[in-house]
């Protein structure tokens, strides 16, 4: 995994109270980890501040999994 | 109307998490009084408060852990922890855990808090100032918002009953208790869980009340000797945080399913003191009308109560106006009543502390012992109650009477029965 996906699961983690191993590329944040929509919402912040970037609603909503979480952040972050 | 027993009590209290372990200590005259530490007191007034006793969870510690998940406690006030703890362990004394649908229905919650998530909400005003709204957690509104302790409570057990919460100061947990009973009485649910919380000890709730000259001020380095109500020393109350929650259970249903129960509610009086937001009426008016209420509705002669848990803060306007309004009500009974503020070890709970000293006033009558008002040195006025001073005593009480009073001029009495 890169850096970015280990922080990523690390946020995941923390925030959803899960374990590790189930914070998996193709994992749903609602689906499959036990998200509410509320959890979606303090992820997608968590990940913002984490990694210094700013998550617009639009492309927050299409963060659903991990790995969109990562992508992303792969692309966007400085 | 149909008769409302308790069966079950939970509490997380400054001398220790559970009934017993706060009980015990309770008779012993222990103190939960201690300096704070956990943030900044060097500029306040008021140093010192009574703060729960955190631990692995043995010996009377509180673990929050055992009563909510870390990932849950993150997105919420403590007074919401402490309101899950004190219920859960109310409802495993009981033995009531509603499993059917219909059972779920019959079975409410009704938990206070005087302020809710002030700390909280404090945090996140920082938060909003020095980095803007997008950093503002979702969690921020239902973690504070005081009716989310019963809101939790409920879907932490499946009760789909009425769900409810009360907001009155320092009478808050009185009057939860109260109106959870006439739920039960009205048939508009079988058991209530019902209760107060509170979470106050933060550097805004401490420079507030200062603010308002409600606490102590002049007892920092002696933090225990703080809490002296009806002591002509005494200089204002201290703060305490923590949670009381009782089930509540309608009297056959009780008996139906073999349940202990501890007593009945048999009166509950309210009343407003349309005076003043902060002070007591001078007359004492207020606390005199409220217990006149709860008497009425107990439908007892003033001289069977054994037994007054007082509202007694140890401010030095109010323990004198509610001791007179009890003398008053009291009449010739007087003498014979004992009358205890166990404010004096615990602190003042605000929303919390009228269900915790219900639960106080139930133990007396099922264990014969009456609390004492610790630091009680030199009582301020003279009286022919017996304030209890410095240590519990035995005596037989049949029935007992808890008060609280509230800013706003917000007065509760309840009146509490052995079942024999």
């Amino acid at each position: 995994m890169s850096d970015v996906a280990d922080r990523v699961k690390k946020i995941v983690v923390e925030h959803l109270g899960v374990e590790a191993d189930k914070v998996v590329e193709n994992a749903n944040f609602i689906d499959d980890l036990g998200a509410d929509s509320l959890d979606t919402v303090e992820l997608v912040m968590a990940f913002e501040e984490e990694f210094n970037v700013e998550i617009p609603d639009d492309a927050a909503e299409t963060i659903v999994t991990v790995g969109d979480a990562v992508r992303f952040l792969e692309k966007n972050a400085a | 109307m149909r008769r409302v027993v308790v069966t079950g009590l939970g509490m997380v209290t400054p001398l220790g998490s559970g009934v017993d372990a706060t009980w015990s200590r309770l008779v012993e005259g222990q103190s939960g009084a201690g300096k704070i530490t956990d943030f900044q007191v060097d500029d306040l007034a008021c140093q010192i408060a009574c703060q729960i006793p955190r631990g692995d969870g043995t010996n009377g510690t509180f673990n929050a852990d055992e009563w909510m998940e870390p990932k849950e406690q993150r997105k919420v006030d403590p007074f919401i922890v402490y309101a899950m703890a004190a219920s859960t362990q109310a409802l495993r004394d009981s033995g009531w855990q509603p499993k059917t649908y219909e059972e779920q229905c019959a079975t409410g919650v009704l938990i206070g808090s005087g302020i809710g998530g002030i700390g909280g909400i404090y945090e996140a005003s920082a938060t909003l100032i020095e980095r803007g709204p997008r950093r503002i957690s979702p969690f921020f509104i239902p973690g504070r918002l005081i009716n989310l302790a019963g809101g939790y409570v409920s879907i932490e057990h499946g009760l789909k009953g009425p769900n409810h919460a009360v907001v009155t100061a320092c009478s808050t947990g009185s009057h939860a208790i109260g109106d959870a009973a006439r739920l039960i009485a009205f048939g508009d649910a079988d058991v209530m869980v019902a209760g107060g919380t509170e979470s106050p000890v933060n550097r805004l709730s401490i420079a507030g009340f200062a603010a308002c000259r409600a606490l102590s001020t002049g007892y920092n380095d002696t933090p225990e000797k703080a809490s002296r109500p009806y002591d002509k020393d005494r200089d204002g109350f201290v703060m305490g945080e923590g949670a009381g929650v009782v089930v509540l259970e309608e009297y056959e249903h009780a008996k139906a399913r073999g349940a202990k129960i501890y007593a009945e509610v048999i009166g509950y009086g309210l009343s407003g003191d349309a005076y003043h937001i902060t002070s007591p009426s001078e007359d004492g008016d207020g606390a005199y009308r409220c217990m006149a209420a709860a008497l009425k509705r107990a439908a007892i002669d003033v001289s069977e109560i054994d037994y007054v848990n007082a509202h007694g803060t140890s401010t030095p306007l109010g323990d004198e106006l509610e001791l007179k309004a009890v003398e008053r009500i009291m009449g010739n009974a007087a003498g014979k009543l004992s009358m205890s503020s166990t404010k004096s070890a615990i602190g003042h709970l605000l929303g919390a502390a009228g269900a915790v000293e219900a639960i106080f006033s139930i133990l007396a009558i099922r264990d014969g012992i009456v609390p004492p008002t610790i630091n009680l040195d030199n009582p301020s006025v003279e009286t022919a109650i017996d304030l209890v001073p410095k240590q519990a005593k035995r005596k037989e009480v049949n029935v007992a009477l808890s008060n609280s009073f509230g800013f706003g001029g917000t007065n509760a009495s309840l009146i509490l029965r052995r079942v024999s």
